[in-house]
Order: C-alpha cells, then sequence, then structure tokens
C-alpha cells in the first residue's frame, strides 16, 4: 500500500517536476546565451576579421603587384628566406637563450622570495614583478639607455665603452630582457615553489640526502613541468616582443617583429606587401607552438598545487 | 647541525637578494640620475619641470588614459556577464570562453596589427561605395581612434579572464545568487548587490592589468600611426633624451602606485584568504602585453 502511494507520489511529481526545471532550464540556458553572445560577437569582429585578413594575404599577391590579385605561395616562401630568415633566426636566438637564462637565474631568486620570512618584502617583490613583467616595453628600453647606452652612466662612469661594450647588440638586448623575463618568471614558479611540502625535505634530510641531493632527486624532478612551463612561456613573451627593441636598438640586431613593422611601414619592395601577413603567420606558427607545449605543462605541474 | 644550515641558507638568501636588488635597482637609479646630472649643466631638475610643457605630453597622456578607461569598460562589460553566465546557467560554456579568451595569446600583437592593417585596407579597396565606409573612416578618427580600444581589449582579454576567473574560483556564486535570490532580491539585484561586490578583488585585478596593458602599448598605436602615450615618449627620445627618460621613470613608478592603490581597493572590503590570493597571483602573469 505504501508503496503504491509513494509510486503515485512520484508519478505525480515526476508529472510536475519536468515543467517547472524545463521551463528554468531554457530561460536560463537563454539568459547564458544572451549573455555570452556579445563577447563573441565581439570577438568575432576584432579578433576573427583580422585572423582572415592575415590567412587570406599571407597567401594573395599584393594589389600592385604585376598581374594583380591571385593566390600564391610566393609571400610565404619569401618569408623564410634572406634577410627574413636571418630574423627570424636571429628572433628565435635571442629568445631562447634569454628564456634560458632567466629560467636559471629566476629559480634561486624567487626560492629566496617565497622562503622569506618577511611578508612586506615578499608583497613587494611580488607585485613589483607584476608591474616589470607587464608594464617592459619602452620606459624600460629608456632606462636601460640612460643606465648602460652610449652616454650612459655607467658606461661613462665605467668606461664600459673602452671595453667593447655595446647596449646596441645582442648581448645588450640580452641583459634588458632579462629585467622582464626573469619578474615574469618568478611570478610563473612562485606557486609551484610554494608547493613545495616541507615534509619531503625533512623526509630526504631524514634519508641522509644533502641539500644538493634533495634540490637534484626531489625538488627539481617535482618542479620540472613549471620549470619547462615557464620557459616555454618565457620563450614565447621575448619572441613576441617589440617595444623594447625598437625603442631601444632601431633594427641594428635582425629581428623577427621589427621585419613585420619595417614591412608594415611600406618598407619593402613593390607588390611584396603582403609579405608582412606571411611573417605573421610565421609568428603565429611559432606562439600556437608555444601555447601547445605550455598549456599541457601546466596542467600537469598543477597536479602538484593541488 | 640545524643552526649551521639555517646561517648558510641566511647567507645565500642574502647573496641572491643582494645580486637581484642591484641588477633591479641600478638601472632606475642610474636613469634618475642621468636626468638631473645633464653634462654642461650640472644638478638640475629641468627635465622633471619641463615635463607638463612638453609638447604632445597632455594630450598623448589624455588620449592613452581615455582609451585606458573605455577598455575596461568594454573588457569588464564583454566579461563579467559572459563568466557569470557560464558559472549560474551554462556551465557548457565554460570550456568554449576559456578557448575563445586565450585565442589572442596566440597572435603576438604585431601579427595582430598586421591583420587590423590589412582589415582596414579592405575599406577604401572595396567598400569605397558602400556606407561601411563611413564606419572605417569613424573607427581611425585620430582623436579618439576606436579601432585601438577594439585592439586592445582583444589583447587584454586571457590576462582580464584569467584574473576574473580566478576570483569567480575564490567565491560560491551559485549559493550567494540563491541566498540572495530567497531573499526576495531580483536576479539583477542580486548580481550587483550580492555577486559583485564580493569580486571587487577580481574586478581590480583585471582593470589593473587592462590599464598597465593599454598604458605600456606601444606597438598596435604606432604602427597603426597613432600617438599614444608610450609613442609619444620614444618620439622625444631623440631630441630630448633626458625628458624621455624622466616621463619614463615617473611612468614606472605611478603604476607601482597605482597597482598597491588597485590592491589596496581590492582588499579593504573582502579580506581574500591566502590561499586563494597565491592561486590567484599567476593572473598577473602577461603573455607578451607591452613588451
Amino acid at each position: 500500500m505504501t508503496n503504491v502511494a509513494t509510486s503515485a507520489d512520484t508519478g505525480v511529481l515526476r508529472g510536475q517536476a519536468p515543467e517547472l526545471p524545463r521551463g528554468r532550464a531554457i530561460r536560463s540556458r537563454l539568459g547564458g546565451g544572451l549573455a555570452v553572445a556579445p563577447l563573441l560577437l565581439f570577438m568575432a569582429m576584432a579578433f576573427g576579421l583580422p585572423a582572415i585578413a592575415i590567412g587570406t594575404g599571407a597567401f594573395t599577391t599584393s594589389a600592385d603587384a604585376p598581374g594583380g590579385v591571385h593566390w600564391t605561395l610566393s609571400n610565404m616562401t619569401t618569408s623564410v628566406h634572406g634577410a627574413y630568415l636571418t630574423a627570424l633566426w636571429g628572433s628565435v636566438k635571442l629568445s631562447a637563450l634569454s628564456a634560458l637564462l632567466a629560467t636559471v637565474l629566476g629559480l634561486p631568486l624567487a626560492q629566496a622570495v617565497v622562503t622569506s620570512n618577511s611578508r612586506a618584502l615578499r608583497d613587494a617583490v611580488m607585485s613589483a614583478s607584476g608591474v616589470l613583467a607587464n608594464f617592459g616595453g619602452v620606459p624600460l628600453a629608456f632606462a636601460f639607455v640612460a643606465t648602460l647606452g652610449n652616454a650612459g652612466v655607467l658606461t661613462a662612469h665605467l668606461g664600459l665603452a673602452a671595453k667593447g661594450w655595446s647596449l646596441y647588440s645582442f648581448w645588450g638586448l640580452v641583459v634588458v630582457y632579462l629585467y622582464f623575463l626573469l619578474p615574469l618568471m618568478v611570478l610563473t614558479i612562485a606557486p609551484a615553489l610554494e608547493g613545495l611540502r616541507a615534509g619531503w625535505r625533512e623526509a630526504a634530510r631524514n634519508n641522509g640526502a644533502t641539500t644538493w641531493q634533495y634540490w637534484l632527486h626531489v625538488a627539481l624532478p617535482v618542479l620540472a613541468p613549471s620549470l619547462l612551463g615557464g620557459y616555454v612561456l618565457l620563450f614565447g613573451s621575448a619572441f613576441a616582443a617589440y617595444a623594447t627593441a625598437a625603442a631601444m636598438v632601431g633594427s641594428s640586431v635582425p629581428l623577427l617583429t621589427s621585419q613585420i613593422a619595417d614591412a608594415l611601414s611600406g618598407n619593402v619592395l613593390v607588390g611584396q606587401g603582403n609579405v608582412a601577413l606571411a611573417l605573421s603567420i610565421d609568428m603565429v606558427v611559432v606562439a600556437g607552438a608555444v601555447m601547445a607545449v605550455y598549456v599541457p605543462l601546466q596542467r600537469r605541474s598543477a597536479r602538484w598545487l593541488a | 647541525m640545524a643552526r649551521l644550515t639555517n646561517r648558510r641558507i641566511r647567507w645565500w638568501r642574502g647573496a641572491v637578494g643582494l645580486i637581484a636588488g642591484l641588477y633591479f635597482l641600478v638601472p632606475l637609479a642610474c636613469s634618475v640620475l642621468f636626468t638631473v646630472d645633464v653634462p654642461g649643466q650640472g644638478f638640475t631638475l629641468s627635465s622633471y619641470t619641463g615635463i607638463l610643457s612638453a609638447s604632445g605630453f597632455t594630450s598623448s597622456l589624455l588620449l592613452t588614459l581615455e582609451l585606458a578607461a573605455a577598455t575596461i569598460v568594454l573588457v569588464l562589460g564583454l566579461l563579467v556577464p559572459a563568466l557569470l553566465a557560464a558559472r549560474l546557467g551554462a556551465p557548457r560554456l565554460r570550456p568554449l570562453l576559456e578557448v575563445v579568451c586565450s585565442l589572442p595569446l596566440v597572435v603576438p600583437s604585431v601579427a595582430l596589427v598586421a591583420g587590423y592593417s590589412g582589415v582596414l585596407r579592405w575599406g577604401p579597396q572595396y567598400l569605397s561605395r558602400t556606407p561601411l565606409f563611413q564606419t572605417f573612416v569613424a573607427v581611425q578618427n585620430a582623436s579618439f581612434p576606436v579601432v585601438l580600444v577594439l585592439a586592445y581589449t582583444v589583447m587584454s582579454l586571457p590576462l582580464a579572464y584569467r584574473a576574473l576567473d580566478a576570483g569567480l574560483r575564490a567565491v560560491d556564486v551559485r549559493t550567494l545568487m540563491e541566498a540572495a535570490r530567497s531573499c526576495g532580491a531580483s536576479p539583477v539585484r542580486a548580481v550587483f548587490q550580492a555577486v559583485l561586490p564580493n569580486l571587487r578583488g577580481a574586478l581590480m585585478n583585471a582593470s589593473f592589468l587592462t590599464l598597465a596593458l593599454v598604458l605600456g602599448e606601444y606597438t598596435v598605436g604606432a604602427l597603426l600611426g597613432f600617438r599614444p602615450f608610450a609613442v609619444w615618449i620614444v618620439g622625444i627620445g631623440g631630441s630630448q633624451a633626458q625628458l624621455s627618460v624622466a616621463v619614463s621613470v615617473l611612468s614606472l613608478l605611478l603604476t607601482w602606485a597605482l597597482l598597491l592603490v588597485f590592491a589596496a581597493a581590492g582588499r579593504s572590503r573582502t579580506r581574500i584568504p591566502r590561499r586563494a590570493r597565491a592561486k590567484a597571483a599567476p593572473a598577473l602573469v602577461p603573455q607578451e602585453s607591452a613588451s
């Protein structure tokens, strides 16, 4: 009897229940769609259209080319030959090297910051890192010109020019890039370092491990995905940087970004206007590869932080 | 033994801190020295007093601040409703939003500006007889270039998305919403009086990141031929080196001060637990932003 009553009750409920949730579900889905639509529309317009412009422009001849506009692969071929290849190689070399230095030097710095006893110091360093990593660009270039440039304070007082130092060179750029890559590394690796448990170090020490052995066999393997992810992120950041180099060295060090900027400003042979778009595709490919490596590594390292 | 290790760690930490401090502070100190100790004039503050009267300073700074305000409004206006909807009613939209908001990371700003100049060329090439052409002219109006707002919004979406997402993760939006609704609040009121005040820190963080990006942005403005603040600094750098360095130093310090203000404003009402803040910190990681 009770069974029947219950089933009848649920029957009644079953008859009514879908009514309400379905109405609400439809309304909330509609509401959700309405709330998301402006963002998607905006992206289609402000991001999709330029992407289409790059995609079609890179594979067609420029409007001023002999023979009018038609499909071609010559832009892409041009973009990986001659001066453009040198620039691509220069960008890769500069980014790979400065990212490596920033990773190696950033780890002890981040460890010193994370283990510091002073909360105020830690907060100040982290917020300063946020500013330096984000703001970089032009002010950074001018600060270094004032310090190590031809008429810079340190250059003049230490007589660096006589020793062959020039800021407007490959190594000059490496020194400057470290100024925003190091803070970026500290920001990226600090959460992972905070995730290293004190217990692991104690366990290692109880088993007779030295500090070196602890770092080599316990901490570094745990940190490896974060370190590698950080390295890739720094590489991408250095690879995409344009303002610092443009404000500082002009085009005395060949970089892919300055080649694109040159080509955009009309500084190319007649009919090669679209090479800038082909070069942009090269950049997007590299940036895409960086993200394809970074995202899985980020997920993997997040496991240790839980 | 333990004390020996501790002392060694303290020594090592001090050395690392000292070297890093030197590397990061010396260029700033030298910049200040460079601006006040002009060769042939001795000690002078003229490069700082001359900033306000320098031609183009006020107009370019105002333009950049207007662009920053418009960008922040647009970024928050687009992202906040979408993210709230994804949390509340349509969880299936979340992966889509994440992908859409991360897409700009794959296109560095130089490549993005190449795309924009490509699109802007369509105007005179194909659309010169249609009413759309007027739109192309209007977005490039030099006194307030809307096209820069569009580009800056695209560039700051990944940063703002991560900041807001980290904030939303620390707050149980659904419960807040239901609590407010069961107290009789309308949905709009529940969002504005219960949910958004709890997201204050995240909103401030997202706004600051956008502001910092726009203030320091050079690439897009320069290559599209406009004159926002950073482009102006580079422009005067050739003729008035002292002045440009002085402005650079001031703008760095100003951004830092703004960050502290924003952080304080976000913290004053809701104290974020340490754990959540540590998680929110990676939101400060930019991709390539201004550099």
